[in-house]
């Protein structure tokens, strides 16, 4: 047994630790200002001008403990015994930088975005956010245990109406609902689709099946019945590759990559009708990016006339639907090495309505907030991004 | 008015067609028999100048809905009277011209006259394309 120091540790591979950084505490200065604060310019550290609408804050269940006050006893005598931990797609390491911005941690424990009080802290605050929408990325869907699987996204649901829509006025919610099953699914958007807060169904962007499907029409009826926006979410665990390849072999395949599994919704979508058989159906395209969008509407509207008689029922062309009933949030943004290089994305786009303002906090996307959304773009397309096309399309 | 002879009429029965070239310029001209009625055809799509009068014939395709908890109920409306173009399989009604994907777009139409055993296109020199 060699005792040399130089070998490779065995175990995970060691992290400097995150919560131990200060600058998620009460009174600190702004998150901004912690990073890297030699290259800041000082006069960029308050809040935007404009009304903040932030369409993508995540908010995640410290642990499976925190669920069980809301599950019946049957499911805590299941847990217990079979030591599950909760469901769990790794769609964000815990190691990973991109996972958690520095100090986005809790120093207490539990994963980034746990805690109430730093959401409001780090990115409610500074921000000067009018309204933040919450993304729960609980993975109900990969629970095989189909009742399981439904209990664990009422008692997620449950759990954000308490911990974070109660106590907190400016945010919004998105029910976790179990897509795998579309009839329990639509069960959980009629329990709570009437909460005043609630706005949203939200999918992982992988998923068993395309969500064209017609497998998918209780829950897309629902949420049209109860007024939700469908918000289909960077990530998930099916069960199948999250390439259309195969299997990669990093994680910086699979996170790059996931703007491909986007488009295959999206083609899925418009080619089975959804969008006729549910004219009022939203769907929000939530942590995937945005500049493929007009190169794939290019090609859909084009494929379109020529295959015309494989999807009859597509009575427009396919970027008509997806300027109607779609919207994509900004992060992550694809950084350009020209910031004006998205502008010209958004003239590609044809319509200044599409886009919404999204920090994706706690995920690390760029290093100082005034990078978020790096343009000044003219009005009213400016306040249309970061405000009025989320208020339009929430109904907020 | 320039007059052509396309062809006597027991050349281009029922679901046949001719293409005579030249017509006005090298792409000719598409003779359709579209169950009993001629109807002709410029022989340049409109949409990227393919021979769109070589292409295949077939109907309007049409479903009452998107594919739900029924199936679509595709349907095959005339059968024949639509003409792909075998560029970009862009469909194209034989009787009026019409781009079935485009409202904008329409290839030139000809009337069609019998005259005698002789199937006879008449056109004014001026006319634009």
């Amino acid at each position: 047994m060699s005792t040399d120091t130089n070998t490779m540790p065995s175990g995970p591979i060691p992290v400097v630790s995150q919560a131990t950084e200060p600058n998620g505490e009460r009174g600190r200065p702004l998150p901004w200002a912690q990073t890297s604060a030699q290259a800041l310019p000082t006069e960029r550290r308050s809040a935007p001008a404009n009304s903040v609408i932030d369409c993508d804050i995540h908010n995640e269940a410290p642990s499976l403990d925190a669920l069980l006050p809301y599950l019946a006893e049957h499911w805590r005598d299941y847990i217990q015994e079979s030591a599950f931990r909760g469901p769990h797609a790794n769609d964000y390491p815990r190691g990973a930088p991109t996972s958690a911005r520095p100090g986005s941690i809790p120093p207490d424990g539990g994963p980034a975005g746990s805690r109430l009080q730093l959401v409001q802290e780090q990115v409610l605050t500074p921000w000067g956010t009018e309204i933040g929408i919450l993304n729960c990325s609980y993975r109900v869907q990969s629970v095989k245990q189909e009742d399981l699987a439904a209990d664990l996204a009422t008692a997620i649901n449950r759990w954000q109406i308490d911990e974070w829509l109660a106590p907190e006025a400016r945010l919004r919610g998105s029910l976790v609902v179990p897509s795998q099953t579309p009839a329990r699914a639509a069960e959980e958007i009629q329990r709570f689709g009437d909460h005043p807060q609630y706005v949203q169904a939200i999918l992982p962007v992988r998923s068993y099946i395309p969500y064209g499907n017609r497998f998918y029409d209780p829950l897309y009826a629902a949420a049209v019945e109860q007024d939700l926006v469908v918000g289909i979410h960077y990530g998930g665990a099916p069960g199948h590759p999250p390439t259309p390849v195969g299997w990669p072999s990093t994680y910086l395949e699979e996170h790059a990559g996931m703007a491909q599994v986007f488009q295959s919704q999206v083609i899925s979508i418009i080619a089975e009708g959804v969008f006729d058989r549910f004219p009022h159906l939203r769907v929000a395209l939530i942590e995937g990016g945005f500049a493929w969008m007009p190169s794939l509407m290019w090609r859909l509207d084009k494929e379109w006339k020529g295959l015309r008689s494989n999807t009859p029922w597509v009575r427009r062309s396919p970027s008509d639907y997806i300027r109607q009933h779609m919207r994509l949030t900004i992060q992550p943004l694809g950084a350009p090495p020209d910031p004006q290089y998205i502008a010209q994305t958004i003239e590609q786009l044809e319509s200044d309505t599409m886009l919404m303002f999204a920090t994706d906090y706690p995920h690390w996307h760029y290093d100082r907030d005034e990078e978020a959304w790096p343009v000044t773009l003219p009005e009213p397309l400016n306040a249309n991004i970061w405000s009025e096309n989320a208020r339009a399309f929430y109904r907020l | 008015m320039t007059r052509v002879v396309i062809a006597k009429v027991w050349e281009i029965p029922p679901g046949e067609r001719k293409i005579v070239v030249p017509f006005r310029g090298r792409a000719g001209i598409g003779v359709f028999n579209v169950a009993g009625r001629l109807y002709a055809l410029r022989n340049i799509c409109p949409h990227k100048r393919g021979p769109l009068c070589t292409g295949e014939r077939t109907g309007r395709i049409a479903a009452d809905a998107p594919p739900s908890n029924r199936d679509a109920e595709l349907t095959v409306d005339g059968d024949g009277e639509v003409l792909r173009c075998p560029w970009h399989q862009w469909p194209f009604e034989i009787a009026t011209g019409r781009c079935l994907v485009d409202p904008n777009l329409r290839v030139k139409t000809y009337p069609v006259r019998i005259d005698g055993n002789d199937i006879v296109v008449e056109y004014k020199e001026e006319e634009s394309s």
